[in-house]
Parts: C-alpha cells; sequence; structure tokens
C-alpha cells in the first residue's frame, strides 16, 4: 500500500480546548514504591485469570501472579517484591462501581526483581514468542486494553499504524512518553514490523505535538520503512477507524477489523511495552498516567501497576474530595471513589474543573437543531438515537439507526445545546439490546432442552408399552387360562375367609 | 365469444395449477403463529401461566384459550410485544399468576440434600445432575429459575439465589441526574 503525503479528513468532529500543555512542562516523574499494591486481576477485556499466588506468599517484582485462561486473557504481575497480605474483592476503576478480584500486596522496599528471561526474539518461532506474549500482560495500553497477542497472531498485514493521536484533551501521556521513551517507542514499531513481517509503518500524529515531533522526524530521518504522518488536531482522530481514514484513505466497513484491509493498530505505550519485553523480558507492571485538570501541579507519573490513585493526586497537588474521571473529559467515567489503584487502562486521572463543575448538570428538551448530526464522525442521526433510547425503541435503534456503529466520542454531547447526556443514553441501550440478545440465546437453549426432555419422556413411555406388550405376547394360552384361575381360586379363599370372620 | 371463453377458461386453469402446485410445493409445517409466540415468551418452563410450559401456553394463546398477560417472568416487555404481534391491545401483568422476581438460579444444598431424584425428575430442563442416593447438583447455565424443583423436595434443602451483578453482567442505566443544590443554573 503507497501511503500518499494527503490527509483525507472525515466527517463531523470536534476541536475542544486541548489543556494539554499545562501537563507537559516538567518530565515524567517517578512516583515511589507505594507501602500498599493493590493490584486488580483482571486488567483487561476477556475472560479472569487464574489467580496463581495465596495470602501470606512472598512475591518479587515481575512474578506472574495470575494466568491467562484460555486465549482471550492476559496475565497479571506483581509490579514490586514483597508480601501478599489479601486476595478479595477491591474497588476497582469501573464505571460501575462495582468491586472485583484484586491481590494486595504490602511491598519491602526492596523491588527485587525476579530473574527475566532474555530471549532473541530472531532465533524464535512466531508461535513461540506469541505464546511468551500471552504470558507478558501486555494489552492495548490506549484504554482499549485488548490483549496484544491476539492483535499479533495475524499475518498479510502491509501496514502498520502507530496511533499517537492522543485526540482526548487533558491527556499527555503519550505525547511524553515519546519524547522521553523515544529509543523504545521505535524499537517497538520494529520489533512489531519484524515478528509480523510488515514493511512499513506510519506514526499518525497530531500537530499539538511539536515536540515530539521533532524528536520523532529526527530519529526516523534515515530510516526509509517508517514515517510519520501530522494529522489535524480534531477530536476524535485517533480513534481507530478515522485514524486509518485519515492516514491512508480507507474507510473500515462496518463490522470489520482493520487487519481484513493489511492494517493494523497499536498505540504508543503499547509499543513501548512490547520493546521492553522482547528486549529486557519486563512483563507490563508499569504506567505513564497523566495527573491533570483541578491539580496544582499537572504532571506525568510513571506509577507501578498498583499503586493507589491518592499517591498520585497528593504529589500533584489534588483535592481529594473533587471528583476523578478516570480518561479523558470526552469517553472517561467518574471513579466510585479515591480507594483504587492504578490500572494498565489508567492513562489519565482528571480532576473537575470549576469550568466543568458549573456547566448545568440537568438536562433540558431536544430542539431539533441536529447541531449532533454535523459532528457525528459516524455519520449516524445522533437526535434519532435519542429519542429511539430514551423511549425504548431498541429494534429500530439496532436496524434503522446503527446504533452499534456509535463509538461513544461523545461530539454530540458536547455540541447539545440543550446539555442532553447523549452518551448515556446510547450505552443504556447498548447494554439492554446486548441482555435482549443474550436471554434471546439462553432461552433457545431452554427450549431445546425443554423439547428433548419432553421427547424422552414419550420415548420411554412408549418403549415400556411396548416391552408390557411384548412381555404379554410371549405368555401362552395355557398358561394364561391358569394364572387367570389361580387369581380366581385366591379371591375365592380371601372372601370365604371374611365369611368365617364376619360369622 | 367462444375465444374470449376460452381465454378466461385458460386463464383460470394457469392460475389454478399455479396455486395448487404452490400450495404443495410451499407448504409449512406446523403452526407459524404458535412458533412465533413461543419465541417470544421466556422459556423458563415455569407453568405459571396456568399451562405445562411454554409451547402449551402459547398454543393456548393462539387458539384464543388464554390471555397475553399470564406470563411474570416475561414481564411487562413480554406482553408488549405479545401484543404487538397478535395485533391486539395490551394489558397489564395478570397478578394471579404472580409477579416478576429478579433473576435467579436454585442452589442445592449439598450437605442436606439426600439424594431423593425427586428435583431432577422436576426439573423441565434437565438442569440437575445426580443419581439415588447420590448428592445432587444444579448446572447453573442450564438453570431457568422455574422454581419447580423447590416444592417437591422433601428435606427443603433447594434455595433461589438471586444472579449477583458483577463487572461482567453489569448493565448501564437510564441516565438520572440528581438536581444539584448548589448550582445556581437549576432554579
Amino acid at each position: 500500500m503507497q501511503i500518499k503525503d494527503e490527509i483525507y479528513k472525515f466527517f463531523g468532529g470536534i476541536k475542544p480546548n486541548g489543556h494539554k500543555n499545562i501537563s507537559t512542562l516538567n518530565p515524567i516523574k517517578k512516583i515511589s514504591i507505594p507501602k500498599k499494591l493493590i493490584i486488580p486481576v483482571r486488567q483487561h477485556v476477556g475472560k479472569m485469570p487464574n489467580i496463581i499466588v495465596s495470602e501470606g506468599e512472598y512475591v518479587l517484582k515481575g512474578q506472574l501472579i495470575a494466568e491467562p485462561v484460555t486465549n482471550v486473557s492476559a496475565a497479571t504481575h506483581a509490579s514490586s517484591s514483597g508480601k501478599v497480605i489479601s486476595i478479595k474483592k477491591e474497588d476497582i476503576p469501573h464505571p460501575s462501581g462495582l468491586p472485583d478480584m484484586a491481590v494486595t500486596i504490602e511491598t519491602d522496599g526492596k523491588d527485587k526483581w525476579i530473574e527475566l528471561e532474555k530471549f532473541q526474539t530472531s532465533k524464535l518461532s512466531i508461535e513461540t514468542l506469541l505464546e511468551k506474549m500471552r504470558f507478558s500482560g501486555i494489552v492495548g495500553l490506549g484504554g482499549a486494553t485488548f490483549p496484544t497477542h491476539i492483535k499479533l497472531n495475524i499475518n498479510k498485514i502491509n501496514t502498520l499504524i502507530v496511533n499517537a493521536a492522543e485526540c482526548e484533551p487533558f491527556i499527555t501521556c503519550d505525547d511524553m512518553a515519546m519524547q522521553e521513551k523515544t529509543d523504545d517507542f521505535l524499537l517497538g514499531i520494529k520489533e512489531v514490523m519484524n515478528l509480523i513481517k510488515i514493511p512499513q509503518a506510519v506514526i499518525g500524529i497530531e500537530e499539538n505535538k511539536p515536540l515530539a515531533i521533532e524528536k520523532l522526524s529526527k530519529s526516523i530521518a534515515d530510516d526509509n520503512s517508517i514515517s510519520l504522518k501530522v494529522i489535524p488536531t480534531v477530536y476524535p482522530s485517533g480513534d481507530e477507524k478515522r485514524l486509518i481514514y485519515l492516514i491512508t484513505g480507507i474507510k473500515i466497513a462496518k463490522e470489520k477489523r482493520p487487519a481484513e484491509y493489511g492494517i493494523q493498530v497499536f498505540n504508543v505505550a503499547t509499543l513501548i511495552s512490547i520493546a521492553r519485553f522482547f528486549n529486557h523480558g519486563e512483563p507490563v507492571i508499569s504506567r505513564i498516567v497523566t495527573v491533570t485538570g483541578n491539580v496544582k501541579k499537572p504532571n506525568n507519573y510513571e506509577a507501578l501497576i498498583g499503586t493507589p490513585i491518592n499517591e498520585l493526586l497528593r504529589d500533584a497537588g489534588g483535592d481529594t474530595n473533587k471528583e476523578i474521571i478516570m480518561g479523558g473529559p470526552m469517553m472517561g467515567f467518574k471513579l466510585p471513589s479515591t480507594n483504587i489503584a492504578v490500572t494498565k487502562a489508567m492513562n489519565c486521572l482528571l480532576t473537575i474543573t470549576d469550568e466543568m463543575e458549573n456547566k448545568p448538570s440537568y438536562e433540558m428538551p431536544c430542539i431539533r437543531c441536529t447541531k449532533c448530526v454535523d459532528v457525528c464522525p459516524a455519520q449516524l442521526q445522533p437526535q434519532e438515537l435519542y429519542w429511539h433510547a430514551k423511549s425504548s425503541q431498541f429494534e429500530k435503534l439496532t436496524n434503522d439507526y446503527k446504533l452499534f456503529d456509535c463509538i461513544e466520542c461523545g461530539c454530540c454531547s458536547y455540541v447539545c445545546p440543550s446539555n442532553i447526556p447523549l452518551v448515556q443514553y446510547y450505552r443504556y441501550a447498548k447494554s439492554e439490546i446486548r441482555e435482549q440478545k443474550q436471554s434471546l440465546d439462553i432461552a433457545d437453549i431452554a427450549r431445546e432442552r425443554n423439547d428433548f426432555r419432553l421427547l424422552r419422556i414419550d420415548r420411554e413411555k412408549r418403549e415400556r408399552a411396548e416391552r408390557n406388550a411384548q412381555r404379554r405376547s410371549q405368555v401362552s394360552e395355557d398358561d394364561k387360562k391358569k394364572l387367570i384361575d389361580e387369581k380366581k381360586a385366591a379371591i375365592e379363599a380371601a372372601l370365604n375367609r371374611t365369611k368365617e370372620q364376619n360369622l | 365469444m367462444i375465444a374470449s371463453i376460452l381465454i378466461l377458461l385458460g386463464i383460470t386453469l394457469i392460475i389454478g395449477i399455479t396455486l395448487g402446485y404452490a400450495s404443495i410445493k410451499f407448504k409449512t409445517e406446523g403452526d407459524p403463529i404458535v412458533d412465533k409466540i413461543d419465541k417470544i415468551l421466556p422459556q423458563t418452563q415455569c407453568g405459571q401461566c396456568g399451562f405445562p410450559g411454554c409451547k402449551p401456553y402459547a398454543k393456548a394463546i393462539s387458539n384464543g384459550e388464554a390471555d397475553i398477560n399470564q406470563c411474570p417472568p416475561g414481564g411487562d416487555e413480554g406482553i408488549h410485544k405479545l401484543a404487538e404481534l397478535l395485533g391486539v391491545e395490551y394489558k397489564p401483568l395478570n397478578a394471579e399468576h404472580g409477579e416478576p422476581k429478579p433473576k435467579s438460579i436454585a442452589i442445592i444444598d449439598e450437605e442436606t440434600c439426600i439424594g431423593c431424584t425427586l428435583c431432577i425428575q422436576a426439573c423441565p430442563v434437565d438442569a440437575i445432575l445426580g443419581a439415588a442416593k447420590q448428592m445432587h447438583t444444579i448446572i447453573e447455565k442450564e438453570c431457568t429459575g422455574c422454581e419447580l424443583c423447590l416444592p417437591p423436595c422433601p428435606v427443603d434443602c433447594i434455595d433461589m439465589q438471586v444472579i449477583p451483578e458483577t463487572t461482567d453482567n453489569w448493565k448501564w442505566k437510564y441516565p438520572i441526574f440528581k438536581i444539584n443544590q448548589k448550582n445556581k443554573h437549576a432554579n
């Protein structure tokens, strides 16, 4: 595929104030090892991994604490050395606010690494490498947390697109990582290209990151296989399908994956962790988190997975009583409490600013201005989706208005003059529809099992009747007479007995 | 005159043959309306409607022997769907047949179970595993929560447990907003 210089602008999108400069003034700060690490066992999309440590056990930094159970599952590791003090349900960063299993480690401060396996990628087969990756804990660190080894188990990819757009306001963790970990980042790109034989890579980066652009363009100057494409700052250019269109002009059809078009997209932080794993054997045990918004010293932190977010907020001078959003202001969600630890998906902690707080939270009626239509990057009819979701007309939503093409980017809610939380209506409708579909499947199984049971009962009845008939027919006429006579005699005898007794 | 009679005769013949052929070729097995109703019913096979299962209830509805509001597990949504399918007015759920309950599954207390197999015989979807004088257990995935295994149990060792909300089955809720007292705009 030939990548042209042209930028293919996608439909819709918005240009909100980025607020990015506030957190890029200082270099990434390492947060010291906390006393307690609360490591949620499942930090990825897919099956819950199997916990393989027990309470009281001493674990080393980088030691596997939960292993993946199926292919769509990922591993979890201890991020520092210490003693496992509890394995129970803890608060996790999830929009539901429901707790989930977590391993709590009391750190000993020694930060002692487990012996890491160093391997030469060129000498091993791709199958072995992917199997090793399954235990590396590498997942999509852009926020989707899809296990990376599955995305690499695909042939015939001709273009690697690096998602360095980071289009959401406030978030700067990828920007800073590209500036400070340029070598690891480029190494990660090379590793992925070598692994699944991709001839070219394109880094898609928004023009609001001049320092990273400058540094990268210098570093890749004499490399023909990696190119840099500076794209305009329009939200949501970091959405996978939007980014592919911006760079290649290819529109990925509904329900298709980029891999079917020979394209695979990876996030900056994911590539850095791939480089760390392939060259040092390091699993994912830390990540860069932007702490910004209503804090005194907004900054990027490199924190161990499992570090309580309070430590980060305290260092940044944040008000822990304020509501905190995980992710950006567009797609993030409010954290249920501050008693939560850093996870692989946590790219940003945003404390609510006064501007956000003063925005009226109540919803006014839809005035049918269709401003939302003009900004919807999926080219849907957000107002129609809203009306039908509000009145729970789910069939129409899926069939006529293509609700499931909605990427929940929040552009419609952003421009809505009536302050309608449109995306929340879509999320509600989507989860209702998913549940309905699931219960239909369950009903189908129940129907099948009930039908089979009735069939079985019927068959057993018939078979019993047949057996009885057969037995009866085997008895000869004389025997029958004999039997009847015997019975008659017995009855007679009984009657006589009663008569005698009555007398 | 004769020509027009022949033409008409010819047309009727052709149509007659086509219709006759179509009725044989495209004959539908079973009663499609019963299947459509059955598809809407939740298949718990609980019998709360007064019929011995979902299919018999579906048949009764299609024959006009039963009303559409007798299925508590199907709930309001189910009644709406049935009303739409059959082109009749919606009716609220008939309370005589019970109230809708949160989804639950049966759990056997394995300490108390004596292995009498009575619950196995009662289960409409064969979701209980066990043998005589052996401990029984429920296949959770297959249990429809019909509660039919509760009355036959002589030692009362079966409990209904509401399926708890976890991060796996959690759903986004309908947006409801608290009116913010401090908010000066919200007068």
